[in-house]
């Protein structure tokens, strides 16, 4: 205990507090990195979490609710993909509206949900180990989720790095129309990675909304998606940068919550502007090193394609 | 000249796109171990030929046929299965990517990285084309990219390997370097289908040519039995005519240029080194270089884009280092840009906003800030007038004119506002012949009337034919300007180089 | 196989065409979602479109279309300068709250004065406020670089906190009996925005929002500054050739929409809404950029893109209260409309061709 936090729960609630960003900002980074800037990551986080949440009060199966919350993301990104690659819609205007269009849809779906708890998801019993003290509460308490975020991760970062697949999203990302002239098909890789960032933002959403706080509330991504974005450009577009991101905000969000608990005398609405604007001054911080550095943003993000030869 | 002995066969290719016939009946044939030209000016239908052999395009009709079976590959993969290998004029690297990742992006089932880059090793150096697989493409010069576009064909063992425009972006000694290498590609069995407008290039490299013009073939020679004047008259149609230097003189200092360095606009640009020359009234100054090496950097820094640190820009004696285009502008200082869609011209906009782009400053084309939308419209049409730009009227878009055109409009828009320096890029790049020379004799005529003019260009006969010195920008580097006259292509290519292209040149 | 051709110039017939086939195509599709939720389509679509303006009660609901539409004609005219010239300014949201507590944070600091020049200092402390947060995400991408899109953005949650904390704590109204809330602007004569003919709903922020959208049209259509901000967002290195400083437009741009922004929400606290209190933004802020954009940028188009808008939030405050009609559905249906015009849109630069199909 350090001025009334305890420093152990911390970083146990650190794990679970990033795990709604972590997914969504490596769905992003995947979409990213196959050169679609897709702003719509905060609609389809809540997307995501009244899908899964609507699913799992339906079906009393939490696993189902996550597996609704992933399509629910990936369905709304596939408007995006439809509007921004067929009909090469600007791909900033499309990410709004597709923010604005979520948060109106997951409103009117989510009446009649709101109040109810959802069936809880497991924690995974890792049996001695999580009786460890310290490490135990930290590493080893926590539900399937989380591990699952930590794999999926991990998987982006080989699929990036190591496997063809990734070499051709990113060749598609840093130049589309070399990869177009060499036969790939840019529309399709970008449609796949459009519908993998949906699916991970949805995951997200509805980790949120079943596990978290866990019930629906309208608007209860409250930024989530924007700070998941941020998180793609402090990462400098790699996965395991992302994995440090999302667990510095996931650590500042469990903080401040802790600040509020423990009582000090700033007022909540003051504390609850942190995580904000953290997120503004690291992306400061990241762009005045990158200023003169590497560039390390995919060359064609945000760029319609249209095969004109 | 049997039928069997053919590689490639086409007969009757014909694609047509909305306005134009791009290919029309096109007919030839290429033999194994046979370096074949296809020779034409900008626009004849080259670059669509070739796609359509490659599976980029699909014609409309006609046939091909290829190790004779039928062939029409409906995308490039199925072309580079059949031994179809093709090096791009623009090349389809990925800056961001290593050597050896976009050598794989190029292959079919490229074996593991590490065993890849091995490969990469041992072909560049059978072929005399150095290359690092572990290094950035960004990183690498033009000529180096373009050894990473032909290793990434050799390493699949085309039959027929496609060069479109290959030595655009080379200095003479890489030209030299490169054709080594296609005369040992060509006696293991290689086909090579050339694709270029240079014309000493192909009499001394290929073994048939097939010209063509319009879309059609009108010719097919051995194009050593040629000169390179019947070949061009060939490809053009009409006797050529040649352009007017005279009634020249040089006057005083201009524009004088000291010490002037700055660090690269992009991450993979170069610094500007230390330039310096002086530019006298009347003169016309060609900065050669190959693409890349500092070339749009100048032009910025020249146009007023980027400042740059006190007195190292003067007209006049007057220092303008620190002023913007527009005030450059105001003193008389134009500028023409290479890039002429999205640079030089807003490809949306109608020639009369595009007028208005760059026209305020010395024509009176605004009221106390406000646009004067009918003298815009009346500048347009007499730049459209006086350099005969082909185009419906000066409210159509700017990108709708073919690049001759929209080259004619921008030269020309900058010229009738009577600049007493200019400073243009690639004036005649992509463009037909028929508009080159006019706007080679645009730059003169504008010469003899006393502005001084920069003409920056990779065309080192255009450079020859119109500079009155000469000066080679290499990697941010100027050499000290030079007299044309006398000068020969040995010693420019010396100078284009650098001690780096004498190094290569010695491998 | 269906194709898409480019055309050779931009259509100026379909830019003005596909905003209103964009409004019958999500008319249809509304129509099918308000179908869904077990309502009369036909019906929902006459009660949001139609009775607001023509049916029994459309004297009252025709003044509050314009108090809906000032603030969202007057956002929109600042966001379109800027997103014309490639300048994403997409915290309207925080900037209207920010102008809004400057504005009320004057006012209820002099309480109780009479001075008539408290109104006008209003509003200049509000155009303030909404500028200098517009300023944040400006310096910060002039000087560093950062990405102007995630900065106003993040500022729009920091404006919300901020809004809350001054509803509970500094602005709470002393004798509002521990409700959280400021005083009521209202019943503050000098510093209230009245209506100014009455019944027609129009306070000072609608007379703005006309004159914001007069003084667009001859900037962005008739001065060369703005053909100049025209050409940034069509063409960066052009503009910079045609002497535009990219820096100096990232201030201007932002810097007039944060004005704006902070000028709607100042109108709004000092009339319509009266008090400082946490829910005291309605997203205007957001629904402007759908205004922004189905006005396709141009400032008339605003002026009627902000009008139908506004016509879609009392139509549907009327189909919650008739048919029970969900207020989220009508986000929803503003979504849509943005969707199908995005979507439409490809036609003004490119023609669709149905036939054989080339390679793609």
């Amino acid at each position: 205990m350090i001025g009334g936090i305890d420093i152990i729960a911390l970083i146990a609630t650190l794990m679970a507090a990033s795990t709604p960003v972590l997914l969504a900002a490596t769905g992003e980074l995947i979409a990213e990195k196959s050169g679609v800037l897709n702003l719509g990551v905060e609609g389809m986080m809540i997307m995501g979490a009244v899908g899964g949440f609507a699913a799992a009060v339906a079906t009393g199966n939490p696993v189902l609710g996550f597996v609704a919350g992933a399509f629910a993301g990936a369905a709304l990104a596939m408007i995006f993909a439809l509007l921004t690659q067929v009909f090469l819609s600007n791909q900033v205007a499309t990410g709004l509206a597709l923010t604005l269009f979520g948060l109106g849809l997951s409103a009117l779906i989510g009446k009649g949900y709101e109040g109810i708890r959802p069936p809880p998801t497991a924690k995974l019993d890792f049996g001695p180990l999580s009786d460890i003290p310290g490490l135990g509460q930290i590493f080893f308490r926590h539900d399937w989720v989380v591990y699952l975020s930590l794999l999926l991760v991990a998987a982006t970062w080989y699929f990036l790095r190591k496997t063809r697949g990734g070499l051709i999203l990113r060749a598609v990302g840093e130049n589309h129309d070399a990869a177009h002239a060499l036969g790939y098909r840019v529309i399709a890789v970008r449609f796949a990675a459009l519908a993998f960032g949906g699916a991970m933002a949805g995951l997200g959403g509805a980790y949120l909304s079943l596990v978290r706080v866990p019930q629906w509330t309208e608007g209860m991504t409250a930024g989530a998606g924007w700070i998941a974005l941020a998180i793609v450009v402090f990462a400098s577009w790699r996965a395991e940068r992302v994995l440090i991101g999302a667990y510095l905000f996931g650590g500042i969000t469990a903080l401040q919550l802790q600040l509020q608990a423990a009582e000090y005398s700033i007022p909540v609405h003051l504390l609850s502007m942190a995580p904000y604007l953290i997120t503004i001054i690291v992306l400061v911080i990241l762009s005045a090193i990158h200023r003169h550095g590497v560039q390390a943003a995919p060359a064609s993000l945000g760029r319609s394609f249209h095969a004109s030869s | 000249m049997t039928g069997e002995d053919k590689l490639l066969r086409i007969e009757g290719l014909t694609k047509a796109y909305p306005g134009v016939v791009a290919n029309d009946g096109v007919g030839f044939a290429v033999a194994p171990g046979e370096i074949h030209a296809l020779l034409g000016e900008n626009g004849a239908g080259k670059s669509t030929l070739v796609k359509m052999i490659y599976g980029l395009v699909k014609p409309d009709s006609g046939t091909m046929e290829f190790r004779g079976s039928p062939y029409m590959p409906p995308e490039p993969r199925a072309a580079r299965a059949a031994g179809v290998a093709m090096v791009f004029q623009h090349f389809s690297l990925f800056e961001a990517l290593n050597v050896a990742e976009n050598v794989a992006l190029g292959m079919e089932n490229p074996p593991p990285i590490r065993q890849l880059a091995r490969e990469i090793r041992e072909i560049s150096e059978t072929y005399g084309l150095p290359l690092d697989p572990a290094r950035l493409v960004g990183d690498l010069s033009a000529g180096e990219r373009q050894r990473v576009e032909i290793v990434r064909c050799l390493l699949q063992d085309p039959k027929l390997l496609i060069m479109d425009e290959p030595t655009s972006v080379l200095t003479p000694q890489e030209v030299e370097i490169l054709f080594h290498t296609l005369r040992k590609l060509a006696r293991e069995g290689t086909a090579i289908l050339y694709i270029s407008h240079k014309l000493e290039e192909i009499r001394s490299l290929c073994d048939h040519a097939t010209i063509l013009r319009g879309g059609k073939v009108v010719g097919t020679c051995l194009p050593r039995e040629k000169t390179a004047r019947e070949l061009a008259e060939m490809m053009v149609g009409t006797e050529f005519k040649s352009t007017d230097r005279s009634g020249r003189t040089l006057g005083e200092t201009v524009l004088s240029v000291a010490g002037l360095s700055l660090p690269p606009m992009t991450q993979f640009g170069p610094a500007l080194k230390d330039i310096r020359f002086d530019l006298r009234a009347g003169e016309v100054l060609g900065v050669g270089g190959v693409a890349g090496n500092g070339q749009e950097e100048l032009l910025a820094t020249l146009a007023g884009e980027r400042v740059s640190a006190p007195s190292t820009v003067k007209l006049h004696g007057t220092d303008i280092a620190g002023l913007g285009p527009n005030a450059r502008r105001a003193k008389g200082v134009l500028a023409a840009p290479e890039e002429r869609l999205g640079h030089a011209a807003v490809p949306n906009m109608s020639l009369t906003e595009n007028a208005i782009l760059t026209g305020t400053v010395r024509k009176p084309l605004t009221r106390k800030g406000f646009v004067d939308l009918a003298a815009a419209r009346s500048f347009a049409e007499d730049v459209i007038r006086a350099f005969d730009v082909r185009t419906p009227g000066p409210h159509v878009a700017a990108r709708a004119l073919s690049g001759g055109n929209l080259q004619k409009y921008v030269i020309g828009r900058e010229v009738l506002q009577e600049p007493e320096v200019l400073i243009v890029n690639q004036p005649t790049w992509g463009v037909d012949a028929a508009a080159a020379a006019a706007i080679r004799q645009a730059i003169l005529d504008l010469a003899a009337k006393g502005a001084a003019v920069i003409v920056i260009s990779q065309d080192l006969d255009e450079l020859m034919e119109i500079a009155d010195s000469f000066a080679a920008l290499n990697e941010g580097r100027m050499s000290a300007p030079v007299p044309t006259e006398g000068l020969t292509l040995e010693q420019i290519g010396l100078m284009l180089g650098g001690a780096h292209g004498m190094q290569e040149a010695a491998l | 196989m269906i194709q898409l051709i480019k055309r050779p110039t931009p259509s100026k017939a379909w830019a003005w065409a596909t905003p209103i086939i964009a409004v019958f195509a999500t008319m249809i599709a509304g129509g099918i979602l308000f179908a869904a939720l077990g309502k009369n389509p036909f019906e929902a679509i006459r009660v949001i479109f139609w009775d607001p303006l023509f049916g029994s009660n459309a004297a009252y609901f025709r003044g509050q279309l314009l108090v809906k539409a000032g603030p969202l004609i007057l956002i929109a005219a600042g966001l379109a300068v800027g997103f014309r010239a490639g300048i994403w300014n997409i915290g309207a949201e925080g900037q209207y709250i920010i102008g809004a507590i400057c504005g009320a944070s004057l006012a209820l600091s002099v309480y109780p004065s009479e001075s008539a020049w408290l109104f006008p200092a209003m509003v200049i402390v509000g155009a303030l406020g909404g500028w200098l947060w517009g300023m944040i995400p400006a310096l910060l991408k002039v000087t560093f670089g950062t990405s102007e899109i995630l900065v106003s953005l993040m500022l729009v949650y920091v404006a919300e906190n901020l809004l809350a904390y001054m509803a509970f704590g500094p602005l709470k109204n002393p004798e509002g009996f521990g409700f959280p809330g400021s005083r009521n602007l209202q019943q503050y004569p000098s510093a209230h925005n009245p209506e100014l003919i009455a019944g027609t709903g129009a306070h000072w922020g609608v007379a703005a929002a006309i004159v914001a959208i007069i003084a667009t049209y001859i900037l962005m259509h008739r001065h060369i500054a703005g053909f100049r901000i025209r050409v940034a967002g069509e063409a960066p290195r052009a503009a910079r050739f045609a002497g535009v400083v990219p820096a100096r437009l990232v201030v201007f741009c932002l810097g007039l929409s944060g004005a704006l922004a902070g000028l709607a929400g100042l109108f709004e606290v000092a009339g319509p809404s009266g008090q400082i209190t946490d829910s005291f933004n309605a997203g205007y802020g957001f629904t402007a950029i759908i205004v922004a954009f189905l006005g396709r940028l141009h400032p008339i188009g605003i002026l009627l893109a902000g009008l139908l808008m506004a016509l879609t939030y009392i139509g549907g405050d009327m189909a919650q209260l008739m048919l029970q009609l969900p207020a989220a559905a009508i986000q929803v249906f503003q979504g849509m409309l943005l969707f199908f015009l995005l979507g439409f849109d490809v036609l003004t630069n490119y023609r669709i061709r149905i036939g054989k199909a080339q390679a793609a």
